[in-house]
């Protein structure tokens, strides 16, 4: 199998890379080769950050280029902006439409910017509104695995995998909710394929 | 046995184990802090934060004379701390297997500076090895003990952000069998380093380096890999993967130990390959290496600063660039920012209404330099607020504004306390505010000295803070609680005033260790005047709305800490009631 990389992208404290170690795991339980890179530190502090999972028969480099991400997955529509120039012409853009705006907009030393959600639209984007659908489950912060379910409908891992590791991986008293988080997540993205 | 996914640090952790390294020691710092916390999970281990990484070396080089094997970590910077005992281990060398991570910050994605390494092993005279990924990690740390006991000295591996943070699959080796400890060996003419003994142990050096030059031609930490010979390439740890990526069919030197170099084999790779050229980041230690043993080296178009990737090495290499998408924009920047609730905020709040010259350092304070409270003037390296303060103050002070030395806790005691006793000695004056926010909060909340907190939970003593600053001779002293707005100023404001040095104590707990929540603040719309100076606070939970410009208060991530209703002259931050869920922003 070639590699297949996948850029997650967010702002620090969304969950980018517990959810990046679901789907490391599960490409490590199909038996493939895969590579997580991901920075902590300062801009952990409600910075902007990405992490990278590639995954494959043999994956050298950890990180990747513009140009070069055939899945991207927006935690937050600006840092989803922010990255498009790195999905491939015919690779796949996930967006959580909700918003979080950087500090320079919050003072209002920036102006807010606007009309980011139709320019991704026009991009082929799949938006899931994540964080609605984990307060549907009740637990808000299971927002990153309503996005792997929504990510897990394009990629080639069984569904019974991604239910194992997500098991293995959270909270024992939150199992039942991320479960059904991961759930919701692809259902909404089969919808928002059926209506592209 | 299955494969794991580890992360390079804790792959490093693993290999140390294995290799039956009882004793870790460092003082955390970002890309290395998992390396020591993973470490320190394993069964049988000790291990510590000490205060700075020079003391952690210390306390390692002791663990060696006593005969066992030792894990220290640092970051890049930590090792120009560990410098001074670094260099002179080379000269005594080792009993027991002594090995140092040290973790390099090309691209400074959480660093004030990027430096490479390697550049210490050659002036140190030590050994460094370069793992590509967390399988090398683990087996170059094994190796490293093996290579440290062989030839007496101590040993570096040296990880970047894309090791130390990059997670791959793993094949743990088996478990350590400890031998017991050696029977202690008194052996001055090897540990006791006066110049009679020094000068011997110098040659003594030169003997072991000439013999791990020979073993660098043998290792197998070094490997060619010969594909296509147009094009041969040398290269070490993350680099490789990039070049891999990037240059399927190009002979390869894959440098395992970067120092010293297999002069023989890089010689004989290069009249093996048309033209040879050195691929590596931030730095051209490799390059000029390579050139010193008499090696032309092709001169490639390669950004010489900050990461490589493997697209940067394609371009350099005349591959056409990839299509990438239009869509083009223009978004706000996101800088880090200081948490709802941090007690940092008002300090630098008041600070700027003090007008003061602030003299910074390093921790998440430092980003009291960012909009809207920008209100630092230097950030140097650690611990040194308090010295350059000392040294305004000695060049004239700076025409009417208050000069003030900003530290956090754990930074005052890896650095500050010296500079402090310095500025005592000599008479000087200034103020001096220490943020004790009980915790290493920026590197993910490690324990220190000032918390009493270890990192095995071991029982512990926690400084008393205000005992040591009065002991080192300081008679002006206060401590303040950071989130009463009027005691900040009026501190700033009394201490600021006299010539006589004084030190305050700013003490809250890091709004991240507070489990509980207070409810939330909202905006009382009619009694907002749009003044907008709850906005100067730079809380991630207030903003300026759009269209009224009145503030608002976002209840899903305000923490109740109150900081904005003290500045409000209106009263018109008011309680609501519990939280809300989070509604993200409109932006249609």
């Amino acid at each position: 199998m070639t590699v297949t990389t996948v850029m997650l992208c967010g702002v620090g404290g969304q969950g980018t890379i517990m959810a990046a170690d679901l789907l490391a795991k599960v490409a490590a339980a199909a038996g493939l080769d895969v590579k997580l890179s991901e920075v902590h530190g300062m801009s952990q502090r409600g910075g902007s950050v990405d992490t990278v999972v590639r995954f494959g028969d043999e994956v050298f480099s950890p990180v990747t280029d513009p140009g070069m991400v055939d899945h991207l997955v927006g935690f937050e529509l600006i840092e989803a902006m922010r990255r498009v120039h790195y999905v491939k012409p015919e690779g796949r853009l996930l967006v959580n439409p909700q918003a979080i705006r950087p500090l320079p907009v919050l003072t209002g030393e920036l102006p807010t910017p606007h009309g980011l959600a139709a320019i991704l639209a026009d991009e082929g984007a799949i938006f899931i509104d994540a964080d609605e659908l984990a307060c549907e489950v009740g637990s808000p912060k299971s927002a990153n695995v309503v996005l792997m379910g929504a990510l897990s409908l394009g990629l080639p891992f069984a569904e019974e995998s991604w239910r194992e590791v997500i098991a293995s991986r959270v909270p024992a008293h939150t199992i039942e909710s991320n479960l059904r988080a991961f759930e919701l997540g692809r259902r909404a993205c089969r919808e928002g394929e059926c209506a592209l | 046995m299955g494969r794991t996914l580890l992360s390079g640090n804790e792959a490093v952790a693993r290999g140390a184990w294995e290799a039956g390294a009882v004793v870790g020691v460092g003082y955390p710092g970002t890309p290395s802090t998992e390396t020591l916390q993973r470490f320190a999970r394993h069964p049988g281990v000790y291990a510590e934060w000490a205060p700075n990484e020079k003391v952690a070396l210390e306390v390692a080089a002791g663990v060696s004379l006593a005969g066992r094997r030792s894990l220290v970590a640092m970051k890049h910077v930590g090792l120009n701390v560990a410098a001074d005992p670094l260099f002179t281990l080379a000269y005594t060398g080792v009993r027991g297997g002594l090995v140092i991570l040290v973790a390099d910050d090309p691209g400074m994605h959480s660093s004030q500076n990027e430096q490479d390494s390697h550049n210490y092993a050659a002036f140190a005279r030590v050994p460094i090895l370069d793992p590509s990924d967390s399988q090398e990690a683990l087996e170059f740390t094994r190796e490293a003990y093996e290579i440290s006991e062989n030839y007496d000295v101590p040993v570096l591996i040296r990880s970047t952000v894309r090791v130390s943070h990059t997670k791959s699959l793993v094949e743990e080796g088996p478990l350590p069998h400890l031998e017991p400890q050696p029977a202690y060996v008194t052996e001055p003419s090897k540990w006791v380093m006066m110049p009679a003994m020094a000068k011997l142990r110098r040659i003594d050096l030169d003997r072991r380096m000439v013999e791990l030059r020979q073993f660098a031609e043998e290792t197998a930490l070094n490997r060619i890999e010969m594909r296509d010979t147009s094009v041969g390439i040398v290269c070490a740890g993350a680099c490789y993967l990039h070049v891999r990526e990037a240059l399927p069919d190009a002979s390869v030197f894959k440098l395992g130990m970067p120092f010293p170099l297999p002069a023989a084999g890089l010689a004989k790779f290069a009249s093996s390959v048309d033209k040879l050229y050195v691929i590596e980041e931030a730095d051209d230690f490799l390059t000029r290496s390579v050139r010193s043993l008499g090696i032309t080296v092709e001169t490639m178009p390669m950004p010489t600063v900050g990461e490589l990737s493997p697209g940067a090495i394609r371009l350099a290499f005349g591959c056409s660039a990839p299509v990438t998408r239009e869509a083009d924009f223009s978004l706000p920047p996101r800088p880090p920012l200081m948490c709802p609730g941090c007690p940092h905020r008002p300090v630098f709040y008041s600070l700027r209404k003090a007008r003061a010259v602030v003299t910074g350092d390093i921790g998440c304070y430092t980003l009291g330099a960012l909009k809207p409270l920008a209100a630092m003037d230097s950030c140097v390296d650690m611990g040194a607020s308090i010295g350059m303060a000392h040294g305004v103050e000695l060049a004239g002070g700076t025409a009417e504004r208050p000069v003030v030395a900003v530290i956090g806790d754990s930074t005052f005691a890896h650095s500050g306390i010296t500079s402090l006793m310095n500025t005592v000695y000599n008479g000087g004056g200034g103020t001096i505010a220490i943020l004790d926010n009980r915790i290493t909060a920026m590197t993910g909340h490690q324990g220190n000295p000032m918390n009493g907190i270890t990192l095995q939970e071991r029982r512990s003593h926690e400084v008393d803070l205000v005992g040591l600053v009065k002991a080192l001779g300081v008679n002006r002293l206060q401590v303040v609680d950071p989130h009463d707005f009027a005691a900040c100023e009026r501190v700033f404001a009394e201490e600021t005033a006299t010539d006589e040095l004084s030190v305050i104590i700013f003490r809250a707990p890091c709004a991240l260790l507070l489990k509980e929540k207070d409810d939330p603040y909202a905006v009382d719309e009619d009694a907002c005047t749009k003044c907008g100076v709850c906005i100067k606070l730079g809380c991630p939970a207030i903003s300026k709305d759009e269209h009224t410009s009145r503030a608002v208060i976002d209840t899903a991530i305000c923490v109740g800490c109150g900081q904005c209703v003290q500045v409000c002259r209106f009263d018109a931050i008011v309680h609501t009631g519990p939280a809300c869920d989070f509604k993200g922003a409109d932006l249609s």
